[in-house]
């Protein structure tokens, strides 16, 4: 489990996430939805450690992370995958020294079991024989497979996806947010997705966290999400006329 | 003051949770290819050119008859050795290595690779920045030695084919009065130059923030920095070690 506790942040004065606190379950797909600029990624980024917060701390499964010295910090960012928004891929390297290189550096293991990892990973994100292509070579759909590729290759305990189906068609979106969520079961970890994509929502989002201007507005799940009465979370979501059509059971 | 501040800790962060030897091996060893090997060839034609016009243009500005010739080959000896070889190939290698170290550090920063690093537990600029530092430290100086002796030949071959000094006299010359500090301060000027060189333009690159243009900006700024930090060092070097 994870939680955050009382996270605030500020850049030049200007508070961009105020007082978060929440938790994020175990074996389950969580989601922090918001529309742009409301400080999703922020938060995201002051739980992976990018960015100090002002005030507040960060637990994983009870260690405190915020406060933790750096070998506390390295030992836990060793239990963390991360896939990124554009899935950051290393230029430099193919296919498969991108998903090899969180073993390259943080595990002790023969090149024949590394290669075995990589392929089971590669595999499970539907990938097949792309091993030597270079990132500008596969498709945007295939890097995020990648990238979650090399997220699980270490057994991470906590996912986390920073607008997965950003740049994606609604096929391959649906795709990837499958995907995420049946690692999330299968490997029973700790996910969480920031996104607002109201198809990921529906598909996949099991906890919910809404932020508005910087603040956690609303939390539940994909079910209650219908029914809430918050009228800036129904701003947000029944924005489209699909989630509209879903509402009004058409 | 703050940019110089803020490069003084980046220089601290190289150092510390710093990964394998055996990772930084690999990193340096690709690093020397990078840098060094692939910049031979320019370097040798660039400081080439060098040697041929500093015999021309020397030989053109003596016109008494009472120098002997040989001092055409002694002038073209003592520029390459103390400013041609070290200094003009540092602009080059600026040029070359510093842009191509800064764009690609900038385009690691704003495609989230180095935020991946980060999150993977590694120190990034460790990781990225020292392999590049200590490739520069090892390739440079073996460049700046390419150098001396492209220039050093083009001027004796240029001396030969157009009869400006004949082979005999700009051996001579070469040898006449040979002090070998000049090669030692040459050294000594190559190890600070790839430093600064290096350190500035991974600097720049390892800072960008926002987007494309951002990291073209980065990258010019590393060169002309690099470049007026360079020049700033060449005077100060020359002020320090020529005091004897």
């Amino acid at each position: 489990m994870l939680k955050v506790n009382h996270i605030s942040k500020s850049f030049g004065g200007r508070p961009v996430i105020e007082n978060i606190s929440g938790e994020f379950q175990k074996g389950k797909t969580n989601l922090i939805i918001g529309a742009s600029g409301t400080g999703k990624s922020v938060l995201l980024k002051c739980i992976v450690g990018l960015i100090s917060p002002d005030v507040g701390n960060v637990f994983y499964d009870l260690r405190n992370f915020t406060e933790a010295d750096k070998e506390m910090k390295a030992e836990i960012r060793r239990e963390i995958g991360m896939l990124f928004q554009g899935g950051a891929l290393f230029d430099s390297k193919n296919v498969q020294a991108n998903v090899m290189f969180p073993l390259e550096v943080l595990k002790q293991m023969t090149m024949e079991e590394k290669l075995d990892r990589v392929n089971f990973c590669l595999q499970r994100v539907g990938l097949e024989n792309v091993n030597k292509k270079m990132p500008s070579e596969i498709s945007g759909g295939m890097k995020k497979r990648v990238g979650i590729a090399r997220a699980i290759v270490n057994n991470p305990n906590y996912l986390f996806c920073d607008e997965p189906n950003s740049g994606l068609d609604p096929q391959t979106a649906i795709v990837i947010d499958d995907l995420i969520g049946e690692i999330t079961h299968e490997f029973d970890i700790t996910t969480i997705v920031v996104t607002h994509d109201m198809n990921s929502v529906m598909g996949i989002g099991e906890r919910i966290m809404f932020l508005y201007k910087g603040k956690n507005l609303w939390e539940g799940s994909s079910k209650e999400i219908i029914h809430s009465d918050v009228e800036e979370l129904n701003d947000f979501v029944f924005s489209n006329k699909v989630m509209q059509g879903i509402r009004n059971g058409k | 003051m703050t940019g110089f501040g803020k490069y003084i800790l980046f220089l601290g962060t190289l150092v510390v949770r710093m990964e394998s030897f055996k990772t930084y091996y690999k990193l340096v060893l690709d690093e020397c290819i990078q840098i060094g090997l692939k910049s031979v060839a320019l370097v040798a034609l660039v400081a080439s050119f060098m040697g041929a016009v500093t015999t021309v243009q020397t030989a053109y500005n003596m016109v008494s008859p009472l120098i002997p010739r040989y001092v055409i080959s002694q002038v073209v000896r003592e520029m390459t050795i103390l400013e041609l070889a070290p200094t003009i190939i540092a602009v080059i290698f600026a040029g070359k290595v510093g842009s191509s170290m800064a764009g690609g550090l900038g385009t690691m920063r704003i495609t989230e690779q180095i935020d991946a690093l980060e999150v993977m537990g590694i120190n990034s600029a460790s990781y990225l920045v020292l392999p590049k530092i200590i490739s520069s430290l090892l390739m440079y100086p073996l460049l700046v030695i390419v150098a001396g002796f492209s220039s050093l030949l083009a001027g004796y071959l240029v001396g030969g084919i157009t009869g400006i000094i004949t082979p005999t006299d700009y051996i001579y010359g070469i040898r006449f009065y040979f002090d070998d500090y000049s090669i030692t301060f040459a050294m000594i000027k190559s190890f600070v130059f790839a430093f600064l060189i290096s350190s500035i333009s991974s600097f720049k690159g390892y800072y960008t923030v926002g987007g494309a243009l951002e990291v073209g900006i980065a990258t010019t700024a590393a060169v002309t920095t690099s470049v007026i930090a360079v020049l700033t060092a060449d005077y100060l070097l020359a002020q320090l070690l020529y005091v004897r």
